[in-house]
């Protein structure tokens, strides 16, 4: 049991370290560094703008995407190297955040199904970040229901014509491209008629309307299509089969290990060394510290876990289910400790923003926190994936498993 | 980096667990559970000559010398199997207290007989309510010999021998505790046992009336020596704690799947689906800090304070999370004395207590996590 690198490992890591601390843009380090959840913020600055010129400068120099092929745009490593690289990119890695559904969704996808001139063609500058990819996946009825979307696709020539709508797009209101899951035979049971296409977003018939959050922010959009006409050739995998072809996508996006999950407790524990309470310092609070020890160890549980699924990927074991639990503590606990932080500033913590205490950091995370819990599988369904893939329960009862998919009742109410 | 336990470690694992399974099995635990022996005498014996006893203990005071990652994956089985032995107050306390401050003669008095089974030993530092701290030992040690009562001492009626904490001075300070080896057996000690959440760990009382003892590391010393032995047996329980769990949740799962209501197996539920869902994830968090404290205490690295109070708050909350909802998966049956999941809700509360409590090693944590930040 140790934390060392292997030699080789550690090679690349000072090959790595070196390339950032020449490269990086240093400028925006203590911003990015001090960004959380639901805040990330360049003062002086296009954040999508300073994301694209960082992956550029990392495409021309062989850093983008570093475990992708090398002939795709990226550098053919392997995912422990991965993983070194984005230790070692730190603060800047927030950028990369721009990038992520395109690079940890949709790249992959391409990869598995697009013919081999789409991928030379579409997947370097998406490694480079000079084209900005979406998933179009979730509907207005079917969140984590997903195989229940009622976008359609019908053949008319060489050509596929799509209507329909789609929501909680990430990133649509920037994307170049996306890939999208379609309905193409409502005969059958809803797992069976579906198609999935890539697209250009600048199709004609293609409208993005952004969402406003909670917080007020606008990351996700609502996407309309009436009479878009996609030809055959992007279709990605048989027709009928986009229910397979979109597991490779879901897939790959959970088995993205190692990037840190936010958990708020660093931001929390920072916060309460320096707190006076009427009482004294906040630090010193019996309460106040049993509420930080408990997160503490969840913090660090994460940490280790994800330290042990690494090690299991350097020997070349594959990520499994079980990392699903990442994602399901985090969100809960990131929202849990901001409410708490705001508890500690009693009155003043309704103040949000630049108004507020340390700039409006805990305001903006409690805002933010209840996507978290939501976005890429809500807990519930994270907690399904635990109990019926780790620990062998049975499924829930899908009674619209065999039924054709125009056959299943659309409202609850009678 | 290599996280995880290597090859050997986890042959060594699964040798633990397949002696366990067959001589430690939930009816060989009732019979302590019952009353019906102190302990399990022949699993003891068993345990030694597999050298189980003295995994972590050098080859030239009787042991092994494997090492303590050796010892965290035998803790686990331990603690899977519930196993009804003196393994963490003799193993855990007794002899890493040894190891830490113990001279070369009683090393070598005491360290073979602990690998041999041939003796128990136990610590002796509470009394009666409150957590460790220097202000609660009033137990005293004048001129080689000690007067004052100890409980709750874990095995205290079997055991042979104890570290016994006393104060030897009045200055207020932490240097006003220091040690001492008591031969158990020898005058001077009244020994009365005590009814315990958990009966397979038996808890005693302990009087001492002018009772020799010899010193177990520097006058003043006591208390740094009790801390670093409370830290790593912080770990090794720890451990016990992670195996408890998994046990306890695995047993939830089985039933689950088992067990049909409603037309249907109960596992299918997603009410039990989540809750067993969310037993795993406090398993595993728990066996991720714990890994990191059998990390730091293998290596003796700084981290280790801080590492052995995440791993202790960790394994606590966790084993108590699964030997709980374990029961409540079970429903009725899991209430009653004849199904198993009383003795792991028993031994998952005895343990999160002896120590000192979670809220104490919660303090602990923070002040720790203070200094490093200080630092």
């Amino acid at each position: 049991m140790n934390f060392d690198d292997t030699p080789q490992e550690a090679e690349f890591r000072a090959i790595a370290r070196a390339w950032i601390s020449a490269n990086a843009p240093r400028q925006y380090e203590e911003e990015l560094r001090k960004s959380s959840l639901g805040r990330t913020v360049l003062k002086n600055a296009n954040i999508l703008e300073v994301a694209k010129a960082w992956q550029k400068k990392k495409a021309d120099a062989g850093w983008a995407c570093l475990h992708w092929p090398k002939e795709y745009g990226g550098r053919g490593s392997s995912p422990i190297e991965r993983v070194i690289w984005q230790q070692e990119e730190g603060p800047f890695g927030q950028l990369s955040r721009m990038f992520i559904i395109g690079h940890g969704m949709c790249g992959p996808t391409m990869m598995a199904f697009a013919r081999e001139e789409h991928k030379r063609t579409y997947l370097p500058p998406l490694a480079s970040g000079e084209k900005v990819w979406c998933q179009l996946f979730s509907e207005p009825a079917g969140g984590s229901d997903v195989a229940g979307l009622r976008t359609r696709a019908e053949k008319d020539g060489d050509d596929w014509v799509i209507n329909g709508q789609k929501i909680w797009t990430s990133g649509a209101h920037y994307s170049d491209y996306g890939i999208l899951l379609t309905r193409t035979d409502p005969t059958v049971p809803k797992h069976k008629g579906l198609t999935m296409f890539f697209l250009d977003m600048k199709s004609p018939g293609v409208e993005v309307r952004p969402i406003k959050q909670a917080s007020g922010a606008s990351d996700f959009n609502e996407v309309y299509f009436t009479n878009v006409r996609i030809p055959d050739h992007q279709r990605l995998g048989e027709v009928g089969d986009g229910w397979n072809v979109s597991l490779t996508t879901l897939m790959n996006e959970r088995s993205a290990i190692g990037a840190a999950v936010s958990t708020g407790f660093p931001e929390l524990f920072e916060y309460c060394s320096s707190l006076m309470l009427d009482d004294g310092p906040a630090i010193e609070d019996r309460a106040v510290r049993s509420k930080l020890a408990n997160w503490a160890v969840k913090a660090s549980g994460l940490k280790y876990t994800s330290m042990r699924a690494i090690s299991a990927l350097s020997k070349g074991e594959r990520p499994g289910p079980e990392n699903s639990i990442g994602k399901l503590v985090a969100g809960s606990m990131i929202q849990d400790v901001a409410t708490y932080a705001l508890d500690l500033q009693g009155a003043a913590g309704v103040v949000s923003g630049e108004d507020g205490e340390l700039a409006g950091r805990f305001q903006a995370m409690l805002l933010r926190a209840p996507g978290t819990r939501v976005e890429g599988g809500t807990d519930e369904i994270m907690r399904n994936i635990i109990a019926e893939r780790v620990l062998g329960l049975p499924g829930d009862i899908r009674v619209d498993k065999d039924v054709p998919f125009n056959k299943i009742p659309t409202r609850g109410r009678k | 980096m290599n996280f995880d336990f290597s090859d050997d470690q986890k042959q060594l694992r699964d040798q633990a667990r397949k002696f366990l399974t067959e001589k430690c099995s939930p009816k060989a635990v009732r019979i302590v559970l019952d009353g019906k022996a102190p302990y399990d005498k022949e699993l003891w014996k068993g345990l030694a000559e597999m050298g189980f006893l003295g995994v972590a203990i050098p080859e030239e005071f009787g042991g092994a010398g494997a090492g303590h990652l050796e010892l965290c994956v035998i803790a686990e089985e331990m603690g899977r199997a519930n196993a009804p032995v003196p393994f963490s107050s003799t193993v855990y306390l007794a002899a890493e207290a040894l190891l830490i401050a113990g001279s070369d003669t009683q090393k070598k008095k005491w360290l073979p007989a602990i690998a041999e089974g041939e003796a128990i030993g136990t610590l002796a530092l509470f009394e009666g309510k409150g957590n460790p701290s220097p202000k609660n030992v009033k137990l005293t040690a004048a001129n080689g010999v000690l007067n004052g009562v100890k409980k709750p001492v874990a095995d205290g009626a079997i055991a042979d021998f104890a570290v016994v904490a006393a104060r030897t001075g009045s200055s207020g300070r932490d240097n006003d505790i220091s040690l001492f080896l008591v031969d158990l057996k020898a005058g001077g000690v009244e020994v009365k046992s005590l009814t315990n959440l958990d009966p397979t760990r038996g808890q005693a009382e302990i009087t001492f009336r002018d009772c020799k003892a010899e010193p177990l590391g520097a006058a003043g010393e006591g208390w740094s020596i009790l801390t670093q032995v409370l830290d790593r047996a912080a770990v090794l329980c720890a451990f016990e704690q992670v195996g408890g769990s998994d046990r306890a949740l695995e047993m939830g799962r089985d039933y689950a799947l088992d067990r049909i209501a409603f037309g249907r197996p109960i596992g299918s539920f997603q009410a039990g689906k989540h809750m067993l869902a969310d037993m795993y994830v406090s398993a595993t968090l728990a066996r991720s800090n714990s890994y990191y404290g059998a990390w730091a205490l293998s290596t003796n690295a700084a981290e280790l304070p801080e590492a052995a109070a995440a791993a202790r708050i960790s394994a606590t909350q966790a084993f108590q999370h699964c030997a709980k909802n374990n029961i409540q998966v079970h429903g009725g049956m899991g209430f009653t004395w004849e199904f198993d999941c009383h003795m792991y809700y028993r031994r998952a509360n005895a343990m999160a207590l002896g120590l000192g409590s979670l809220s104490y090693w919660e303090d602990q944590l923070i002040d720790r996590m203070r200094k490093k930040n200080a630092a």
